[in-house]
């Protein structure tokens, strides 16, 4: 040591705040470093996300012919028209795409469960054969269910023996002896697309839940059930929340299950948004339904969010 | 402080330096000059503004206001990967993705060195994690990867070593151990350590110079020894160590000595250990250390020499450590006075509830301001936690 | 009774697994469909087996040409939405920016709104500036919707990484570049190789976005959609088996790998 050190406590000039050219700023570039990180990816969402909307809502409220071109007259009156003309397919769509909402959380949440917590060291393979048939394109998937619900096939005929078909033929959601071409098998198809979206995320967060809290429930008196409804369940909420958003966003707008699996009578709003644009090219009215689409979808999240965020997750 | 720049060595020099994030202050203006080859400790809690200070030597923050120096040279403006300065990181930032050879020799590669293997060699060793090279960090336990952390640092030959709680993640056992290692290597290679640490005793075993820190400000600086026998503020009474705090008016005070009076006793002490104004009628807080006082029972008091002060009050808690038993007393001068007796010949009647007399060498009193909180830097709870 | 007792403690068991079979039942039909020989047109009925297919992959008039404009589109739509939604999630993570509410909710939107709006969107832009629907309207598109997706990734990853450790790799003399290449790049690898890998299986099978954008370009998926319509060769099944097969050997063997790895390094 070659010295002592020494301190001087708070000395005059600067006890008070330091003065502008005393503060020392980082340097410009330095301070621009994310604004250039984020300006290509942004840009890209403005102009290919953002910008395209503006396009389509002002196609909504032009008229015009295909001839003549179409040039904007604020004409609202495309929104009533398409809801009074199209208003069972929007119906049907947040109907089937509920349906298979609730159905992909029944039989999502038991798997999700069952891999977080039952599966032991089979838990890899498992999560493998959920993620797998991804990489089968989900068309040649979905047209598998043809062949599965085939007209006298061995589900339809199980299910006819079971008298399940007489039950569901009187409900409406199939008819006779039928199920391809009917609500049921467009529903099947739904929950069958989207059911890792909703195993995923539940898993996710039941993964994340400390076993031993379930051991500190049973301690405190709580039964396997009690246990599930006052520990478990409230503790996945979040993953029930994404789950739910990640299967009810993509099924409301989807056409592929109707056109595949469906009928003329179970037209979803997808289906119709793509055949005004692709077929009958009638832009206004494919704009204005598209919107009302994406209006309602992003009010009921919202309003899902609000709700689940402030009761149901506290 | 000295004001000749050049004749500094390697000295690490801090002038009017500060951190300010938006409106809270996390380091007020500060001079700290620390030597050469020194090992210093910043002592201190957490949020007092140490670890900053630290990171501000390394490069890894920019002062608001000051500057930095190096062995005269200003480094202020230098980033980190210029300055001949490394550091042992809390919980130790070892590259997860790298082997312990490779992350030792990290520093030496960036530097362009082409041969590492023999330097990387001799620095495991020395660490006695040769047998390791080819392992992943997380592999190793907690002691070793603090060794490795340290080897890749000093491998460089800094001018000086930044250890940022270096052993906070280590159990109690390894952490003593580690304390004399470290203590050992410092001496061996003649390095400057700057060491931050919210632990006081392990500041005072390894420091040769402990700056106590407290909201942002150097509180007192000095060597351990001379930091627990003369505490300035009753800041550093309580951080380091724990003393008896007693608030006292002062009834007489001349060149030598002074006299207060506190619970309607009298107590003295040399009036160069007092840290505040001496006037007659004016308060003080008198302490002392509770490993100098002796305790006699009420009814011995008449064995007790003269000359010593003396306190009277009753017992009400005792604790059996081993080598001493901690008594705590409430009297009229005080409550939750603490009292620690070696554990030479024990004295049955010392127990709760037994009316005692406290008693030590008035040269072993110290007088400070009475106008701190008094207990200022005791450990509460939730800061144990 | 006993036997229901025990079933009934294992009914999550039993109700996982059943819904195990109903994802995996799909494949096992694919699978098989693809060693029939089927009567007319459409593959959805058996009559009996056959390995033609197999022998004959790409048999039928532009599907291998679909399949390998689809593994094209998926390339390089991959490249672009991992190295802008990286550039992203880095700028989230790591910096403090005006806007930063607004960028987040840019980046949230398009995974909380249905395919078809944004496809429909996408598609009055395109007519508006009088685009040439094709390759790029298509790989514009896709890039677009991959880049949230592969930004949520990458985030997760850089945000549980301890700023310490590029403090550590400045420290020992590593300058920005240095730094990013060896420690930051490697340590947010897997986030970044999972946000790709996400971004590669979303665009190839990409079907709705890719239907309104696409003109008359055909990829695998509107292949498919269009067979659907005037039949299905038997072809389809045998693409969709085998890249099942090679996705799940590439599992496999990657975690067959990473075990040897760990072992080799165990003391």
């Amino acid at each position: 040591m070659t010295g002592t050190a020494t301190v001087e406590k708070d000395p005059p000039p600067l006890t008070t705040a330091p003065t502008a050219d005393q503060v020392r700023k980082p340097p410009t570039r330095r301070r621009l470093v994310p604004y250039w990180l984020l300006l290509p990816g942004i840009l890209w969402l403005v102009v290919f996300f953002a910008l395209p909307l503006v396009y389509q809502a002002s196609t909504s409220v032009q008229t015009g012919s295909l001839e003549q071109g179409f040039e904007v007259t604020w004409h609202f009156a495309t929104y009533w028209d398409a809801l009074a003309e199209y208003y069972p397919q929007y119906v049907r769509s947040l109907l089937y795409a509920g349906t298979a909402t609730v159905l992909c959380l029944l039989l999502g949440y038991p798997l999700a469960y069952l891999i977080a917590f039952k599966a032991g060291r089979w838990r890899n393979l498992v999560l493998v054969l959920v993620i797998a048939p991804f990489f089968t394109s989900f068309l040649i998937r979905t047209l598998a269910w043809k062949t599965i619900l085939a007209d006298g096939g061995a589900v339809v005929g199980a299910l006819d023996a079971l008298h399940v078909l007489d039950v569901t033929d009187w409900l409406g959601w199939t008819q006779g002896d039928r199920v391809l071409a009917t609500p049921m098998a467009v529903v099947c198809g739904l929950t069958y697309n989207f059911l890792p979206f909703m195993i995923l995320p539940l898993y996710t967060s039941l993964e994340r839940i400390d076993g031993r809290l379930h051991e500190a429930a049973r301690d405190l008196y709580a039964s396997p059930a009690t246990t599930f409804r006052k520990v478990t369940f409230p503790l996945s909420m979040p993953g029930v929340v994404s789950g739910t958003l990640l299967t009810f966003i993509p099924a409301s707008g989807d056409y592929v299950n109707a056109e595949l699996l469906g009928s003329t009578d179970t037209k979803m709003v997808g289906n119709v948004i793509q055949s005004q644009f692709l077929r009958v090219l009638d832009y206004p009215t494919a704009a204005a339904l598209s919107f009302i689409l994406m209006a309602v979808v992003l009010i009921m999240v919202t309003v899902y969010i609000r709700r689940a965020g402030t009761e149901d997750l506290v | 402080m000295t004001t000749d720049t050049d004749s500094t060595g390697g000295d690490v020099r801090l002038t009017g330096i500060s951190k300010t994030y938006g409106s809270f202050t996390a380091v007020h203006p500060l001079d700290l000059t620390i030597p050469q080859g020194s090992f210093f400790a910043l002592l201190g809690a957490s949020g007092c503004g140490k670890t900053t200070t630290l990171r501000m030597i390394a490069g890894l923050e920019d002062p608001t206001t000051g500057t930095v120096r190096l062995g005269g040279r200003d480094v202020t403006d230098l980033p980190p990967y210029k300055r001949p300065v490394n550091t042992v990181f809390q919980s130790y930032a070892l590259f997860p993705h790298l082997s312990i050879y490779e992350n030792v020799a990290f520093g030496l590669r960036r530097r362009g060195v082409k041969s590492v293997r023999k330097q990387v060699g001799e620095m495991l060793d020395l660490v006695q994690l040769g047998d390791r090279a080819q392992q992943r960090p997380h592999q190793l336990s907690g002691g070793q990867q603090q060794r490795v952390a340290v080897a890749r640092a000093l491998i460089n030959h800094p001018q000086v070593l930044l250890l940022d709680e270096p052993l906070g993640a280590l159990d109690l056992k390894l952490r003593r151990q580690m304390q004399l290692e470290l203590k050992r290597i410092q001496t061996e290679v003649g390095i400057t350590f700057v060491h931050v640490t919210h632990d006081q005793e392990e500041a005072m075993t390894m420091a040769d110079q402990v700056a106590v820190m407290n909201g942002g400000r150097v509180e007192q600086l000095g060597a351990p020894a001379d930091l627990y026998e003369n505490p300035g503020t009753t800041f550093v009474a309580n951080f380091l160590g724990t003393s008896n705090l007693i608030t006292a008016g002062i009834v007489e005070s001349s060149a030598e000595d002074l006299v207060v009076s506190a619970g309607g006793g009298k107590l003295k002490l040399p009036a160069a250990r007092c840290r505040a104004a001496t006037a007659p009628g004016g308060s003080l807080l008198v302490g002392v250390r509770p490993e100098k006082i002796s305790l006699a029972h009420a009814d011995d008091a008449a064995g007790i020499p003269e000359g010593r002060n003396r306190i009277t009050g009753r017992i009400t808690a005792s604790s059996f450590i081993g080598v001493s038993t901690q008594y705590v007393v409430d009297g009229p001068a005080g409550s939750g006075l603490q009292v620690y007796e070696q554990n030479v010949e024990r004295d049955s009647r010392l127990a709760p509830g037994a009316e005692v007399v406290l008693h030590w060498n008035p040269a072993h009193t110290f007088g400070l301001d009475a106008g701190q909180a008094i207990d200022a830097g005791t450990q509460k709870v939730e800061d144990a936690a | 009774m006993v036997l229901l007792g025990w079933i009934r403690r294992r009914l999550v068991v039993f109700a996982g697994l059943l819904t195990l079979a109903y994802l995996i039942l799909p494949n096992v039909v694919v699978m098989v469909f693809s060693f029939n020989d089927p009567a007319g047109r459409f593959n959805y009925a058996w009559r009996e087996f056959s390995t033609a297919a197999w022998r004959d992959p790409c048999g039928v008039a532009d599907m291998c040409g679909s399949l390998a404009l689809s593994l094209q589109i998926a390339a390089w739509a991959t490249l672009g939405a991992t190295v802008l939604g990286t550039m992203i999630a880095f700028a989230l993570v790591r910096y403090r920016f005006r806007a930063r509410g607004a960028i987040n909710s840019l980046i949230f939107l398009p995974m909380a709104m249905p395919e078809v709006v944004m496809a429909a969107s996408l598609l009055t832009l395109f007519l508006n500036l009088g685009a040439q629907l094709g390759f790029w309207t298509v790989l514009i598109a896709h890039i677009m919707f991959c880049l949230s997706f592969v930004v949520t990734a990458v985030k997760a990853r850089v945000m549980s990484m301890d700023p310490r450790l590029e403090e550590a790799a400045r420290d020992l003399y590593a300058g920005p570049v240095q730094t990013f290449l060896r420690v930051t790049l490697p340590i947010a690898a897997p986030g970044i190789a999972a946000g790709a890998l996400l971004a590669f299986a979303l665009s190839f099978d990409d079907f709705i976005i890719t239907n309104f954008n696409a003109g008359s370009t055909v990829t695998f998926p509107m292949f498919v959609w269009g067979s659907a319509q005037r039949g299905t060769p038997v072809q389809i099944n045998v693409i969709g088996t085998a890249m099942f097969a090679i996705a799940v050997l590439v599992v496999v063997a990657g975690q067959l790998l990473a075990r040897r790895r760990d072992r080799a390094t165990q003391p």
